[in-house]
Protein backbone atom coordinates (compact mmCIF):
# COMPACT_ATOMS: atom_id res chain seq x y z
CA UNK A 1 0.00 0.00 0.00
CA UNK A 2 1.26 3.63 -0.86
CA UNK A 3 -0.08 6.34 1.19
CA UNK A 4 0.72 9.69 2.69
CA UNK A 5 2.92 8.52 4.76
CA UNK A 6 5.16 7.44 2.23
CA UNK A 7 5.28 10.71 0.42
CA UNK A 8 5.92 12.34 3.48
CA UNK A 9 9.28 10.22 4.19
CA UNK A 10 10.55 10.36 0.76
CA UNK A 11 9.82 14.27 0.93
CA UNK A 12 13.48 15.90 0.45
CA UNK A 13 14.29 13.43 -2.43
CA UNK A 14 10.68 14.27 -4.51
CA UNK A 15 11.71 18.17 -3.89
CA UNK A 16 15.33 17.79 -5.40
CA UNK A 17 13.46 15.64 -8.33
CA UNK A 18 11.01 18.56 -9.30
CA UNK A 19 12.86 20.82 -8.93
CA UNK A 20 15.90 18.80 -11.14
CA UNK A 21 13.25 18.37 -13.64
CA UNK A 22 12.14 21.77 -13.81
CA UNK A 23 15.28 22.95 -14.12
CA UNK A 24 15.70 20.57 -16.92
CA UNK A 25 12.99 22.04 -18.79
CA UNK A 26 13.97 25.60 -17.91
CA UNK A 27 17.89 24.86 -19.16
CA UNK A 28 16.36 23.75 -22.35
CA UNK A 29 14.16 27.27 -22.72
CA UNK A 30 16.66 29.77 -21.58
CA UNK A 31 19.81 28.26 -22.17
CA UNK A 32 23.05 29.91 -21.56
CA UNK A 33 21.23 32.75 -20.31
CA UNK A 34 20.35 30.77 -17.32
CA UNK A 35 23.50 29.24 -16.24
CA UNK A 36 23.46 31.47 -12.94
CA UNK A 37 20.26 31.35 -11.81
CA UNK A 38 20.14 27.60 -12.23
CA UNK A 39 23.16 27.15 -10.11
CA UNK A 40 21.20 29.42 -7.74
CA UNK A 41 18.32 27.46 -7.85
CA UNK A 42 20.37 23.92 -7.16
CA UNK A 43 22.26 25.48 -4.35
CA UNK A 44 18.07 26.60 -2.90
CA UNK A 45 17.07 23.20 -3.90
CA UNK A 46 19.65 21.49 -2.17
CA UNK A 47 18.93 23.78 1.05
CA UNK A 48 15.30 23.19 0.80
CA UNK A 49 15.80 19.45 0.85
CA UNK A 50 18.18 19.65 4.07
CA UNK A 51 15.69 22.45 5.71
CA UNK A 52 12.65 19.83 5.16
CA UNK A 53 14.75 16.50 6.08
CA UNK A 54 15.06 18.01 9.91
CA UNK A 55 12.02 19.94 9.51
CA UNK A 56 10.38 19.44 13.19
CA UNK A 57 6.97 18.64 12.21
CA UNK A 58 8.21 15.64 9.77
CA UNK A 59 9.52 13.60 13.05
CA UNK A 60 6.38 14.82 14.95
CA UNK A 61 4.21 13.20 12.39
CA UNK A 62 5.54 11.01 9.75
CA UNK A 63 9.15 10.12 10.52
CA UNK A 64 10.69 8.47 14.44
CA UNK A 65 13.48 10.44 15.02
CA UNK A 66 15.37 7.21 16.76
CA UNK A 67 13.75 4.32 14.67
CA UNK A 68 14.31 3.73 10.91
CA UNK A 69 11.66 4.32 8.85
CA UNK A 70 10.84 2.19 5.35
CA UNK A 71 8.78 3.91 2.67
CA UNK A 72 7.88 2.56 -0.94
CA UNK A 73 7.30 -1.21 0.51
CA UNK A 74 10.92 -1.61 1.54
CA UNK A 75 12.45 0.26 -1.25
CA UNK A 76 13.68 3.71 0.61
CA UNK A 77 14.89 3.83 4.43
CA UNK A 78 14.85 7.12 6.58
CA UNK A 79 17.40 6.42 9.61
CA UNK A 80 19.58 8.31 11.33
CA UNK A 81 22.91 7.10 9.10
CA UNK A 82 21.23 8.24 5.95
CA UNK A 83 19.97 12.17 7.42
CA UNK A 84 23.37 11.79 8.34
CA UNK A 85 25.03 10.93 4.91
CA UNK A 86 22.56 13.10 3.20
CA UNK A 87 23.57 15.85 5.08
CA UNK A 88 27.20 16.00 4.20
CA UNK A 89 26.16 15.14 0.36
CA UNK A 90 23.86 18.20 -0.10
CA UNK A 91 26.63 20.82 1.86
CA UNK A 92 29.36 19.10 -0.29
CA UNK A 93 26.86 19.54 -3.45
CA UNK A 94 25.95 22.69 -3.03
CA UNK A 95 29.93 23.71 -2.13
CA UNK A 96 30.72 21.89 -5.64
CA UNK A 97 28.36 24.22 -7.19
CA UNK A 98 30.01 27.27 -5.85
CA UNK A 99 33.42 26.21 -6.66
CA UNK A 100 31.34 26.22 -10.53
CA UNK A 101 30.56 29.27 -10.44
CA UNK A 102 33.05 31.55 -12.50
CA UNK A 103 35.10 28.44 -13.89
CA UNK A 104 33.47 27.64 -16.69
CA UNK A 105 32.66 30.99 -18.15
CA UNK A 106 36.37 32.25 -17.64
CA UNK A 107 37.31 28.54 -19.61
CA UNK A 108 34.29 29.57 -22.33
CA UNK A 109 32.14 27.00 -21.93
CA UNK A 110 29.16 27.67 -19.52
CA UNK A 111 26.72 25.54 -19.89
CA UNK A 112 23.41 25.69 -18.41
CA UNK A 113 23.45 21.94 -17.66
CA UNK A 114 25.93 22.35 -15.72
CA UNK A 115 23.49 22.86 -12.55
CA UNK A 116 21.04 20.34 -13.84
CA UNK A 117 23.40 17.56 -13.56
CA UNK A 118 24.70 18.32 -10.05
CA UNK A 119 20.93 18.38 -9.12
CA UNK A 120 20.38 14.71 -10.93
CA UNK A 121 23.94 13.52 -9.41
CA UNK A 122 22.89 14.52 -6.29
CA UNK A 123 19.03 12.82 -6.51
CA UNK A 124 20.94 9.83 -7.51
CA UNK A 125 22.98 9.80 -4.15
CA UNK A 126 20.29 10.54 -2.02
CA UNK A 127 18.65 7.85 -3.02
CA UNK A 128 21.67 5.26 -2.94
CA UNK A 129 22.03 6.13 0.87
CA UNK A 130 18.56 5.70 1.54
CA UNK A 131 18.55 2.31 -0.62
CA UNK A 132 16.97 -0.50 1.24
CA UNK A 133 16.60 -3.02 -1.42
CA UNK A 134 18.23 -4.33 -4.01
CA UNK A 135 16.62 -2.38 -6.88
CA UNK A 136 16.36 0.90 -5.49
CA UNK A 137 20.21 0.43 -5.06
CA UNK A 138 20.75 -0.43 -8.87
CA UNK A 139 18.33 2.73 -9.94
CA UNK A 140 20.15 5.60 -7.66
CA UNK A 141 23.51 3.71 -8.43
CA UNK A 142 22.98 4.05 -11.89
CA UNK A 143 20.99 7.65 -11.50
CA UNK A 144 24.20 9.03 -10.03
CA UNK A 145 27.06 7.02 -12.26
CA UNK A 146 25.04 8.08 -15.88
CA UNK A 147 24.99 11.59 -14.53
CA UNK A 148 28.63 11.56 -13.44
CA UNK A 149 29.89 9.80 -16.88
CA UNK A 150 28.33 13.06 -19.10
CA UNK A 151 29.98 15.36 -15.99
CA UNK A 152 33.18 13.92 -16.25
CA UNK A 153 33.11 14.74 -20.87
CA UNK A 154 32.10 18.28 -19.91
CA UNK A 155 34.49 20.29 -21.48
CA UNK A 156 33.10 18.15 -24.88
CA UNK A 157 35.39 20.64 -27.30
CA UNK A 158 38.75 19.05 -24.84
CA UNK A 159 40.21 15.80 -25.80
CA UNK A 160 41.31 15.68 -22.65
CA UNK A 161 37.43 15.96 -20.92
CA UNK A 162 36.32 13.98 -23.32
CA UNK A 163 38.52 10.95 -23.48
CA UNK A 164 38.10 10.73 -19.61
CA UNK A 165 34.69 10.97 -19.76
CA UNK A 166 34.90 8.20 -22.14
CA UNK A 167 37.46 6.16 -19.82
CA UNK A 168 34.92 6.25 -17.13
CA UNK A 169 31.93 5.59 -19.14
CA UNK A 170 33.20 2.47 -20.13
CA UNK A 171 35.03 1.26 -17.01
CA UNK A 172 32.07 2.38 -14.76
CA UNK A 173 29.05 0.74 -16.78
CA UNK A 174 31.70 -2.83 -16.46
CA UNK A 175 31.47 -2.06 -12.67
CA UNK A 176 27.45 -1.82 -13.13
CA UNK A 177 27.14 -4.64 -14.57
CA UNK A 178 29.52 -6.54 -11.91
CA UNK A 179 27.42 -5.20 -9.30
CA UNK A 180 23.57 -6.34 -11.41
CA UNK A 181 25.53 -9.59 -12.27
CA UNK A 182 25.63 -10.12 -8.33
CA UNK A 183 22.33 -8.74 -7.36
CA UNK A 184 21.08 -11.18 -9.61
CA UNK A 185 22.99 -14.23 -7.99
CA UNK A 186 21.68 -12.88 -4.18
CA UNK A 187 18.66 -12.90 -5.50
CA UNK A 188 18.31 -16.45 -7.00
CA UNK A 189 19.84 -17.94 -4.37
CA UNK A 190 18.33 -15.99 -1.34
CA UNK A 191 15.12 -15.78 -2.74
CA UNK A 192 14.47 -12.12 -1.91
CA UNK A 193 15.72 -8.29 -2.94
CA UNK A 194 15.00 -6.15 0.31
CA UNK A 195 17.56 -5.77 2.46
CA UNK A 196 15.23 -7.02 5.69
CA UNK A 197 14.59 -10.07 4.55
CA UNK A 198 18.14 -10.94 2.96
CA UNK A 199 19.38 -9.92 6.47
CA UNK A 200 16.80 -12.32 8.46
CA UNK A 201 17.59 -15.39 5.46
CA UNK A 202 21.37 -14.92 5.61
CA UNK A 203 21.74 -15.06 9.11
CA UNK A 204 20.43 -18.71 9.49
CA UNK A 205 21.61 -20.72 6.48
CA UNK A 206 25.22 -19.60 4.10
CA UNK A 207 25.05 -20.32 0.52
CA UNK A 208 27.96 -20.18 -1.68
CA UNK A 209 25.83 -18.50 -4.49
CA UNK A 210 24.63 -15.36 -2.34
CA UNK A 211 28.54 -15.49 -1.09
CA UNK A 212 29.76 -15.19 -4.77
CA UNK A 213 26.98 -12.40 -5.49
CA UNK A 214 27.43 -10.62 -2.46
CA UNK A 215 31.42 -9.96 -4.15
CA UNK A 216 30.52 -9.06 -7.48
CA UNK A 217 28.70 -6.57 -5.87
CA UNK A 218 31.30 -5.25 -3.46
CA UNK A 219 33.47 -5.45 -6.42
CA UNK A 220 31.05 -3.06 -8.42
CA UNK A 221 30.98 -0.94 -5.27
CA UNK A 222 34.65 -0.88 -4.43
CA UNK A 223 34.84 0.34 -7.89
CA UNK A 224 32.67 3.34 -7.67
CA UNK A 225 34.65 3.92 -4.84
CA UNK A 226 38.22 4.02 -6.52
CA UNK A 227 39.91 1.02 -4.08
CA UNK A 228 42.54 -0.80 -4.99
CA UNK A 229 42.60 -3.01 -7.02
CA UNK A 230 39.25 -0.95 -8.74
CA UNK A 231 41.09 2.47 -8.71
CA UNK A 232 42.77 2.73 -12.53
CA UNK A 233 40.09 4.74 -13.48
CA UNK A 234 41.01 7.33 -10.64
CA UNK A 235 43.83 9.34 -11.96
CA UNK A 236 43.21 9.71 -15.68
CA UNK A 237 39.25 10.78 -14.72
CA UNK A 238 40.40 13.22 -11.85
CA UNK A 239 43.10 14.91 -14.41
CA UNK A 240 40.70 15.21 -17.66
CA UNK A 241 37.73 16.07 -16.00
CA UNK A 242 37.36 20.04 -15.65
CA UNK A 243 38.87 20.77 -12.37
CA UNK A 244 34.93 21.43 -10.59
CA UNK A 245 33.45 18.23 -11.16
CA UNK A 246 37.11 16.82 -10.28
CA UNK A 247 36.29 18.20 -7.01
CA UNK A 248 32.65 16.71 -6.99
CA UNK A 249 34.00 13.78 -7.59
CA UNK A 250 36.31 13.39 -4.66
CA UNK A 251 33.42 14.40 -2.72
CA UNK A 252 30.11 13.25 -2.82
CA UNK A 253 29.97 10.29 -5.00
CA UNK A 254 32.49 9.22 -2.92
CA UNK A 255 30.76 8.96 0.66
CA UNK A 256 27.14 8.09 -1.54
CA UNK A 257 29.01 4.79 -2.79
CA UNK A 258 30.56 4.50 0.75
CA UNK A 259 27.75 4.51 2.60
CA UNK A 260 26.02 2.19 0.40
CA UNK A 261 28.70 -0.19 0.93
CA UNK A 262 28.22 0.54 4.57
CA UNK A 263 24.87 -0.63 4.67
CA UNK A 264 25.09 -3.26 2.52
CA UNK A 265 27.70 -5.21 4.30
CA UNK A 266 26.71 -4.48 7.63
CA UNK A 267 23.02 -4.83 7.06
CA UNK A 268 21.89 -8.06 4.75
CA UNK A 269 25.06 -9.41 4.53
CA UNK A 270 26.29 -9.22 8.26
CA UNK A 271 25.91 -12.99 8.71
CA UNK A 272 28.34 -13.59 6.07
CA UNK A 273 30.83 -11.11 7.87
CA UNK A 274 33.51 -13.71 7.92
CA UNK A 275 33.89 -13.68 4.16
CA UNK A 276 34.04 -9.89 3.89
CA UNK A 277 35.95 -8.94 5.89
CA UNK A 278 39.32 -10.11 4.51
CA UNK A 279 37.83 -8.82 1.03
CA UNK A 280 37.70 -5.70 2.96
CA UNK A 281 41.00 -5.90 4.57
CA UNK A 282 42.71 -6.62 1.48
CA UNK A 283 41.49 -3.85 -0.08
CA UNK A 284 41.97 -0.82 2.72
CA UNK A 285 45.62 -2.18 2.87
CA UNK A 286 46.59 -2.23 -0.44
CA UNK A 287 44.41 1.35 -1.23
CA UNK A 288 46.54 3.30 1.82
CA UNK A 289 49.63 1.99 0.35
CA UNK A 290 48.78 2.23 -3.36
CA UNK A 291 47.20 5.56 -2.81
CA UNK A 292 50.50 6.34 -0.40
CA UNK A 293 53.42 5.57 -2.67
CA UNK A 294 52.30 6.34 -5.96
CA UNK A 295 51.28 9.69 -5.26
CA UNK A 296 55.07 10.18 -4.01
CA UNK A 297 55.87 10.43 -7.80
CA UNK A 298 53.43 12.61 -9.08
CA UNK A 299 54.00 16.49 -10.34
CA UNK A 300 50.68 17.33 -11.32
CA UNK A 301 47.96 18.20 -8.41
CA UNK A 302 45.14 16.93 -9.58
CA UNK A 303 46.61 13.44 -9.96
CA UNK A 304 48.22 13.86 -6.64
CA UNK A 305 44.95 14.68 -5.25
CA UNK A 306 43.18 11.46 -7.14
CA UNK A 307 45.85 9.22 -5.23
CA UNK A 308 45.06 11.25 -2.20
CA UNK A 309 41.29 10.08 -2.35
CA UNK A 310 42.55 6.53 -3.16
CA UNK A 311 44.50 6.64 0.23
CA UNK A 312 41.69 8.03 1.96
CA UNK A 313 38.87 5.90 0.56
CA UNK A 314 41.44 3.02 2.50
CA UNK A 315 41.36 4.89 6.15
CA UNK A 316 37.74 5.11 5.41
CA UNK A 317 37.67 1.31 4.75
CA UNK A 318 39.47 0.71 8.20
CA UNK A 319 36.11 1.74 9.83
CA UNK A 320 34.16 0.15 7.82
CA UNK A 321 36.57 -2.94 8.63
CA UNK A 322 35.61 -2.36 12.42
CA UNK A 323 31.88 -2.32 11.73
CA UNK A 324 29.91 -1.94 14.63
CA UNK A 325 28.48 1.24 15.74
CA UNK A 326 32.48 2.48 16.29
CA UNK A 327 33.07 1.84 13.26
CA UNK A 328 30.22 3.52 11.29
CA UNK A 329 30.88 6.42 13.68
CA UNK A 330 34.42 7.14 12.53
CA UNK A 331 33.48 6.51 9.08
CA UNK A 332 30.72 9.33 9.39
CA UNK A 333 33.76 11.67 10.86
CA UNK A 334 36.30 11.21 9.42
CA UNK A 335 34.22 11.66 5.72
CA UNK A 336 32.96 14.77 6.87
CA UNK A 337 36.24 16.33 7.59
CA UNK A 338 37.75 14.63 4.56
CA UNK A 339 34.78 15.91 1.88
CA UNK A 340 35.26 19.49 3.65
CA UNK A 341 38.92 19.62 3.31
CA UNK A 342 39.19 18.11 -0.16
CA UNK A 343 36.69 20.88 -1.54
CA UNK A 344 38.89 23.65 0.05
CA UNK A 345 41.89 22.06 -1.28
CA UNK A 346 40.53 21.86 -4.91
CA UNK A 347 39.29 25.12 -4.36
CA UNK A 348 42.86 26.42 -4.33
CA UNK A 349 43.98 24.46 -7.38
CA UNK A 350 41.10 26.25 -9.42
CA UNK A 351 42.77 29.67 -8.09
CA UNK A 352 45.98 28.64 -10.13
CA UNK A 353 45.62 30.46 -13.14
CA UNK A 354 48.56 32.39 -15.16
CA UNK A 355 48.13 34.37 -18.41
CA UNK A 356 44.13 33.64 -18.19
CA UNK A 357 44.96 29.70 -18.41
CA UNK A 358 44.41 27.38 -15.14
CA UNK A 359 47.76 25.20 -14.43
CA UNK A 360 47.84 22.94 -12.16
CA UNK A 361 51.12 21.48 -11.27
CA UNK A 362 52.69 21.35 -8.38
CA UNK A 363 55.50 23.61 -9.43
CA UNK A 364 53.18 26.45 -9.86
CA UNK A 365 52.53 26.59 -6.01
CA UNK A 366 56.01 28.05 -5.69
CA UNK A 367 56.28 31.71 -4.05
CA UNK A 368 52.60 31.78 -3.28
CA UNK A 369 53.25 32.86 0.35
CA UNK A 370 54.29 36.09 -1.29
CA UNK A 371 51.90 36.40 -3.55
CA UNK A 372 48.78 35.23 -2.19
CA UNK A 373 49.61 35.22 1.27
CA UNK A 374 45.97 34.37 3.17
CA UNK A 375 45.74 31.41 0.19
CA UNK A 376 49.07 30.09 0.79
CA UNK A 377 48.19 30.09 4.64
CA UNK A 378 44.94 28.26 4.10
CA UNK A 379 46.31 25.98 1.44
CA UNK A 380 48.56 25.36 4.14
CA UNK A 381 46.21 24.69 7.33
CA UNK A 382 44.21 22.27 4.80
CA UNK A 383 47.94 20.37 3.63
CA UNK A 384 48.46 19.74 7.14
CA UNK A 385 44.76 18.94 7.96
CA UNK A 386 44.45 16.21 5.35
CA UNK A 387 48.43 14.96 5.90
CA UNK A 388 47.24 14.10 9.65
CA UNK A 389 48.80 16.90 11.70
CA UNK A 390 47.63 17.76 15.13
CA UNK A 391 45.43 19.58 15.99
CA UNK A 392 44.10 20.03 12.90
CA UNK A 393 40.78 18.42 12.15
CA UNK A 394 42.27 15.91 9.51
CA UNK A 395 44.32 14.29 12.54
CA UNK A 396 40.91 13.53 14.60
CA UNK A 397 39.15 11.73 11.73
CA UNK A 398 42.25 9.36 11.02
CA UNK A 399 42.32 9.30 15.10
CA UNK A 400 38.79 8.15 15.16
CA UNK A 401 39.21 5.84 12.69
CA UNK A 402 42.58 3.90 14.03
CA UNK A 403 41.10 3.83 17.45
CA UNK A 404 37.92 1.89 16.42
CA UNK A 405 39.99 -0.61 14.47
CA UNK A 406 42.32 -1.32 17.62
CA UNK A 407 39.66 -1.50 20.01
CA UNK A 408 37.60 -3.97 17.24
CA UNK A 409 41.32 -6.08 17.18
CA UNK A 410 42.56 -5.12 13.73
CA UNK A 411 46.17 -3.69 15.17
CA UNK A 412 48.43 -4.71 12.44
CA UNK A 413 46.25 -2.90 9.72
CA UNK A 414 45.53 0.43 12.08
CA UNK A 415 49.97 -0.09 11.83
CA UNK A 416 50.16 0.21 8.65
CA UNK A 417 47.29 3.22 8.24
CA UNK A 418 49.39 5.11 10.21
CA UNK A 419 52.90 4.25 8.55
CA UNK A 420 50.78 4.91 5.20
CA UNK A 421 49.93 8.08 6.53
CA UNK A 422 53.40 8.85 7.11
CA UNK A 423 54.56 8.18 3.80
CA UNK A 424 51.64 10.38 2.86
CA UNK A 425 52.16 13.80 4.98
CA UNK A 426 55.77 13.62 2.69
CA UNK A 427 53.86 14.67 -0.90
CA UNK A 428 51.33 16.59 1.08
CA UNK A 429 54.18 18.37 3.54
CA UNK A 430 56.28 18.85 -0.11
CA UNK A 431 53.16 21.63 -1.27
CA UNK A 432 53.66 23.43 2.12
CA UNK A 433 57.51 23.57 1.46
CA UNK A 434 56.91 24.85 -2.38
CA UNK A 435 54.31 27.09 -1.53
CA UNK A 436 57.09 28.93 1.56
CA UNK A 437 60.82 28.13 0.48
CA UNK A 438 60.29 28.35 -3.17
CA UNK A 439 61.09 31.36 -5.60
CA UNK A 440 57.69 32.51 -7.67
CA UNK A 441 57.94 31.66 -10.60
CA UNK A 442 55.88 33.74 -13.49
CA UNK A 443 53.23 35.48 -11.01
CA UNK A 444 49.90 34.11 -10.91
CA UNK A 445 46.35 36.26 -12.06
CA UNK A 446 44.36 37.65 -9.12
CA UNK A 447 42.37 35.16 -7.40
CA UNK A 448 39.18 34.58 -8.99
CA UNK A 449 35.43 35.22 -8.01
CA UNK A 450 33.64 34.93 -4.48
CA UNK A 451 32.43 31.47 -5.13
CA UNK A 452 35.83 29.75 -4.98
CA UNK A 453 37.37 31.76 -2.33
CA UNK A 454 34.34 31.50 -0.35
CA UNK A 455 35.14 27.72 -0.21
CA UNK A 456 38.76 27.74 0.50
CA UNK A 457 38.19 30.08 2.84
CA UNK A 458 34.96 28.44 4.47
CA UNK A 459 37.04 25.09 4.36
CA UNK A 460 39.98 26.51 5.98
CA UNK A 461 38.64 27.58 8.97
CA UNK A 462 35.98 24.52 9.32
CA UNK A 463 39.40 22.45 10.00
CA UNK A 464 40.70 24.66 12.32
CA UNK A 465 37.06 25.04 14.31
CA UNK A 466 36.25 21.45 13.42
CA UNK A 467 39.75 20.68 15.49
CA UNK A 468 38.63 23.30 18.88
CA UNK A 469 34.92 22.29 18.61
CA UNK A 470 34.39 18.63 17.25
CA UNK A 471 31.23 18.45 19.47
CA UNK A 472 28.47 18.50 16.91
CA UNK A 473 30.14 16.41 14.41
CA UNK A 474 30.62 13.72 16.99
CA UNK A 475 27.05 13.91 18.08
CA UNK A 476 25.82 13.64 15.02
CA UNK A 477 27.78 10.87 14.11
CA UNK A 478 27.00 9.05 17.61
CA UNK A 479 23.35 9.62 16.80
CA UNK A 480 23.50 8.44 13.19
CA UNK A 481 25.62 5.34 14.09
CA UNK A 482 22.94 4.37 15.95
CA UNK A 483 20.97 3.02 13.55
CA UNK A 484 23.57 -0.06 13.87
CA UNK A 485 23.14 -0.73 16.91
CA UNK A 486 21.16 -4.06 16.82
CA UNK B 1 16.83 -34.25 -21.65
CA UNK B 2 15.00 -31.18 -19.91
CA UNK B 3 16.09 -27.75 -19.77
CA UNK B 4 16.16 -26.84 -16.14
CA UNK B 5 17.63 -23.29 -14.17
CA UNK B 6 21.18 -24.67 -14.23
CA UNK B 7 21.24 -24.41 -18.35
CA UNK B 8 20.09 -20.43 -18.19
CA UNK B 9 22.47 -20.18 -15.00
CA UNK B 10 25.14 -21.61 -17.64
CA UNK B 11 24.29 -19.47 -20.84
CA UNK B 12 24.40 -16.39 -18.49
CA UNK B 13 27.69 -17.05 -17.37
CA UNK B 14 29.08 -17.67 -20.57
CA UNK B 15 27.33 -14.61 -21.96
CA UNK B 16 28.92 -12.43 -18.75
CA UNK B 17 32.36 -14.15 -19.43
CA UNK B 18 31.74 -12.77 -22.99
CA UNK B 19 30.97 -9.60 -22.36
CA UNK B 20 33.72 -8.96 -19.80
CA UNK B 21 36.44 -10.78 -21.93
CA UNK B 22 34.84 -8.39 -24.82
CA UNK B 23 35.96 -5.17 -22.86
CA UNK B 24 38.83 -5.82 -21.08
CA UNK B 25 40.63 -8.00 -24.06
CA UNK B 26 39.08 -5.20 -26.80
CA UNK B 27 41.87 -2.84 -27.64
CA UNK B 28 40.57 -1.63 -31.27
CA UNK B 29 37.03 -0.27 -30.96
CA UNK B 30 35.05 1.20 -28.91
CA UNK B 31 31.64 0.38 -30.48
CA UNK B 32 32.73 -3.46 -29.88
CA UNK B 33 32.83 -2.05 -25.74
CA UNK B 34 29.64 -0.93 -26.18
CA UNK B 35 28.15 -4.19 -27.65
CA UNK B 36 30.04 -5.78 -24.56
CA UNK B 37 28.26 -3.99 -22.16
CA UNK B 38 24.97 -4.81 -23.76
CA UNK B 39 25.80 -8.19 -23.99
CA UNK B 40 26.64 -8.19 -19.66
CA UNK B 41 23.34 -6.59 -19.16
CA UNK B 42 21.46 -9.31 -21.37
CA UNK B 43 23.62 -12.12 -19.28
CA UNK B 44 21.82 -10.54 -16.10
CA UNK B 45 18.63 -10.16 -17.49
CA UNK B 46 18.28 -13.91 -18.34
CA UNK B 47 19.51 -15.04 -14.46
CA UNK B 48 16.58 -12.75 -13.40
CA UNK B 49 14.31 -13.96 -15.32
CA UNK B 50 15.41 -17.92 -14.98
CA UNK B 51 15.48 -17.52 -11.09
CA UNK B 52 11.88 -15.50 -11.50
CA UNK B 53 10.21 -18.29 -13.32
CA UNK B 54 11.90 -20.89 -11.25
CA UNK B 55 10.84 -19.56 -8.23
CA UNK B 56 7.95 -18.11 -8.84
CA UNK B 57 8.56 -14.82 -7.32
CA UNK B 58 8.12 -11.71 -9.63
CA UNK B 59 10.38 -9.59 -8.49
CA UNK B 60 13.10 -10.57 -10.90
CA UNK B 61 10.95 -9.63 -13.69
CA UNK B 62 9.94 -6.23 -12.61
CA UNK B 63 14.09 -6.03 -12.10
CA UNK B 64 14.73 -7.10 -16.22
CA UNK B 65 12.31 -4.17 -16.91
CA UNK B 66 14.59 -1.52 -14.90
CA UNK B 67 17.42 -2.66 -16.33
CA UNK B 68 16.36 -2.91 -19.92
CA UNK B 69 15.34 0.64 -18.89
CA UNK B 70 18.86 1.64 -17.78
CA UNK B 71 20.46 -0.13 -20.28
CA UNK B 72 18.67 2.00 -23.24
CA UNK B 73 19.65 5.14 -21.14
CA UNK B 74 23.45 3.87 -20.66
CA UNK B 75 23.75 3.35 -24.26
CA UNK B 76 22.58 6.79 -24.97
CA UNK B 77 24.72 8.57 -22.84
CA UNK B 78 27.77 6.33 -23.83
CA UNK B 79 27.04 7.01 -27.62
CA UNK B 80 26.73 10.76 -27.05
CA UNK B 81 30.14 10.94 -25.14
CA UNK B 82 31.90 8.82 -28.34
CA UNK B 83 30.31 11.07 -30.63
CA UNK B 84 32.61 14.27 -28.87
CA UNK B 85 35.26 12.06 -28.03
CA UNK B 86 35.16 11.22 -31.84
CA UNK B 87 35.01 14.75 -32.84
CA UNK B 88 38.39 15.77 -30.81
CA UNK B 89 40.14 12.79 -31.79
CA UNK B 90 39.27 11.77 -35.36
CA UNK B 91 39.31 8.21 -34.71
CA UNK B 92 37.99 5.29 -31.74
CA UNK B 93 40.63 3.23 -31.17
CA UNK B 94 41.21 2.87 -27.49
CA UNK B 95 45.19 2.25 -28.19
CA UNK B 96 45.16 5.79 -28.61
CA UNK B 97 42.54 7.10 -25.92
CA UNK B 98 46.32 8.09 -23.92
CA UNK B 99 46.39 11.47 -23.85
CA UNK B 100 46.87 11.11 -19.57
CA UNK B 101 49.65 9.10 -18.24
CA UNK B 102 51.22 9.09 -14.68
CA UNK B 103 54.17 11.84 -15.04
CA UNK B 104 52.46 13.40 -18.06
Amino acid sequence: MIDLQDFMVTLPVIEVALIALASLVAAAVWGEKAVRALGGVAIGAFLLALATMYCPVRFETFVDGTMPVLAFGSHFIDDGFARFAKTIILIASSLSVLLSWDYFEKEGHARAEYPVLILFVTLGMMLMVSASDLLSLYVGLELQSLSLYVLAAFNRDDSRSTEAGLKYFVLGSLSSGVLLYGASLIYGFAGATDFASLSALLRETSNPGVAIGMAFVGAGLVFKLAGVPFHMWAPDVYDGAPTPVTAFFATAPKLAALALLTRFVLSPMDGLSAQWHQAVMFVAVASMLWGAFAGLAQTRLKRLLAYSSIANVGYLLVGLLAGGEGGVQAILIYFAIYALNTLGIFALVLCLRREGRAVDSIDDLSGLSKTHPLAALAMAVLMFSIAGIPPLAGFFGKYVVFLAAVKTGFVPVAVIGVLSSVVAAFFYLRIVKVMYFDEPLLALDPLPGWGVRFVLGFSSVAMVALAVLPEPLIQGAVRAAESFSG
Amino acid sequence: MTVGLSHFLIVAAILFAVGVAGILFNRRNVIVVLMAIEIILLAVNINFVAFSVYQHNLIGQAFTFMVLTVAAAEAAVGLAILVVYFRNRGDIEIERANLMRDGA
